[in-house]
């Protein structure tokens, strides 16, 4: 078996797309965005409470899509939460560099460890909008609600 | 020689792949399957090789010079052109128009014949399993113009319900515009049928012949049909080229798409004349290669005796069918009667695009996504499906390969 697809879809994929964490809907969502990928039609909403330092207090997603793009955004709520908005920028900087396969020196090692599940995808450039379409959904929801797909999502 | 030893088989499948030059490389260390024709279909020698020579040999800008080559490039561009005529079975040649795809095609009907005629409230009669080059042309009448979309329904087997689509056809109905053969379900329509039911309320009819035209054989007299598309790249040529035919009778009324060189009777600067169809619709220098190239592809197929090609597609249909059956967790979509080798399903728990991403990595080229059909995905109500087209190079190792791939993707992701 192509080793490279053991590693895409690896345990902690399937089971964060089986099983998504802080899936549902946010009721006190301060900032909210919809991230839509033409290609496949997978959708993706995510929903955010900041509180009054800027920082994730809350955050919850919901979608239909791939196992990467659910595996992914489950993977970044987890992440994301408790993280103030500029640590949440860098974080996502750091994946998209993960995700194109380049090195990523910006995040701390545990982020980085976190987050090289992930890190497969690389290998599979068709498939690294999956992996990027909640990251960018998540910008835009703290960036004034903006929606996802108005940006060309890359 | 006995007499036995003479017989020929009507198509030899296994030559016939020979003819590809592509389907002999490997991707990822292992033989490519491909089983995408639907979207874009291989390219035999024949063609690249006649592509290469007219270019090597008598290229030059058609319609246009005096010289030797603009003569002899004229002549192979024409020559293209009688024999698409062939092919669709049409009257005159002035009835096929180059188009530069399916798409260009059906969106000079649109423009050229079906605008002018549309008042607000008009209909367009087509069916929820076109292809978004079928549907957003008239929804483009339907935001500008008001013109008004009756969508007719398929079966739950995908068949077309040609009683629905009778019925749909009113008083203002103005075209129906029809698939010849779903990208998705495979299914045939009755062109003969509906272009009868359509004519006896005066209604004109457009086929969009992208598929159909690969798998079926079309003698748009005999079905009596007003306008047929189709594309070059699905029918083993090359990209950039198609070609709408039309009645002559509509072409004539019809007004230009483009307007630019080759289109024109005369400019001055106050007034413009147009040429007769087909120059009128092929403004600009044409595909000239492109054209020569769809023309060889044809020839190519025609050569075959193409209901024995049909037969042997129609087997590795039935045979995928029969063997995908083994897999309980997989539904088929589109199962209508005499449907051609278009097989689209769905996997329980595994999106259409992770397991088209492990089938590739199996070597095996299927189609992922809404296939450009949106509005037949919600009929089914699904966000995607996997597809695998069948073309005359495959064979039942491509079909094995393909469960083998599946049953892959299900130890990986089921
Ligand atoms: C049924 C159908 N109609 C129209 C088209 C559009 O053809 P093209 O993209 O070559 O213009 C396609 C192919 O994508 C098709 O399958």
């Amino acid at each position: 078996m192509d080793q490279s697809l053991r590693e895409l879809y690896q345990e902690v994929i399937l089971d964060h797309s089986r099983h998504p964490r802080h899936f549902g809907a946010l009721e006190n969502a301060t900032h909210k965005a919809e991230g839509y990928n033409p290609l496949c039609g997978d959708r993706v909403t995510v929903m955010v409470m900041l509180d009054g330092e800027g920082r994730v207090a809350d955050i919850k997603f919901q979608g239909k899509g791939c196992a990467i793009s659910q595996a992914s955004a489950s993977l970044m709520t987890e992440m994301l939460a408790g993280r103030t908005r500029a640590e949440a920028e860098k974080l996502m900087e750091g994946f998209l560099h993960l995700a194109k396969g380049e090195e990523a020196p910006g995040l701390s090692p545990d982020d980085r460890e976190y987050l090289d599940v992930m890190s497969g995808i690389s290998e599979f450039p068709m498939r690294v909008k999956c992996a990027t379409l909640a990251w960018h959904t998540f910008k835009n929801a703290v960036e004034e609600g903006k929606n996802a797909m108005d940006e060309g999502v890359t | 020689m006995t007499a036995a030893a003479k017989i020929v088989p009507a198509f030899d499948a296994q030559k016939a792949r020979g003819d590809f030059p592509i389907l002999s490389r490997q991707v990822y260390g292992k033989p490519l399957v491909y089983l995408d024709s639907g979207a874009s279909a291989q390219k035999p020698h024949k063609v690249l090789q006649a592509m290469t020579q007219f270019a090597e040999t008598d290229y030059a800008n058609v319609h246009r010079g005096v010289h030797y080559l603009s003569a002899a490039a004229t002549d192979a561009y024409e020559a293209a052109r009688r024999t698409v005529q062939k092919f669709l079975g049409a009257a005159r040649e002035d009835e096929i128009v180059f188009t530069k795809g399916g798409t260009e095609a059906i969106n000079l009907v649109s423009y050229g014949f079906l605008a002018p005629r549309i008042q607000p409230g008009d209909e367009i009669v087509l069916s929820v399993m076109e292809h978004h080059s079928n549907i957003v042309p008239w929804h483009f009448l339907r935001e500008r113009q008001g013109a008004v979309l009756k969508w007719v329904d398929v079966r739950d087997d995908g068949s077309l319900d040609i009683e629905a689509l009778g019925a749909a056809i009113g008083p203002r109905t103005k075209l129906v515009a029809i698939t010849h053969m779903s990208n998705v379900l495979g299914t045939v329509t009755p062109l003969k049928d509906i272009v009868a039911r359509a004519h006896a309320k005066a209604v004109p009819v457009l086929a969009d012949g992208c598929q159909g035209a690969v798998h079926e054989i079309i003698d748009v007299q005999a079905l009596d049909i007003d306008f047929y598309a189709l594309t070059g790249h699905k029918i083993y040529g090359p990209t950039g080229i198609g070609a709408l035919y039309a009645k002559r009778a509509h072409l004539k009324t019809m007004r230009p798409f483009n307007g630019g060189g080759e289109m024109i009777r005369e400019v001055t600067q106050d007034i413009v004349t147009y040429a007769d169809p087909p120059s009128r619709f092929e403004a600009g220098t044409p595909p000239i290669i492109e054209a020569v190239g769809m023309a060889a592809a044809i020839d190519y197929l025609m050569a075959f005796d193409r209901a024995a090609v049909k037969a042997h597609e129609h087997d590795l249909l039935t045979y995928a069918r029969e063997r995908l059956r083994d897999f309980n967790w997989l539904r088929v979509i589109g199962d209508a009667p005499g449907k051609g080798a278009i097989i689209s399903f769905e996997a329980e728990g595994m999106h259409a695009h992770d397991l088209a991403t492990i089938l590739d990595r199996e070597g095996v080229a299927v189609r992922a996504g809404h296939h450009c059909a949106q509005p037949l995905m919600e009929r089914f109500g699904v966000a995607s499906t996997s597809r695998a087209s069948f073309a005359l190079y495959n064979n039942r190792a491509d079909v094995d390969a393909l469960v083998a791939a599946l049953a892959k993707a299900r130890e990986i992701l089921g």
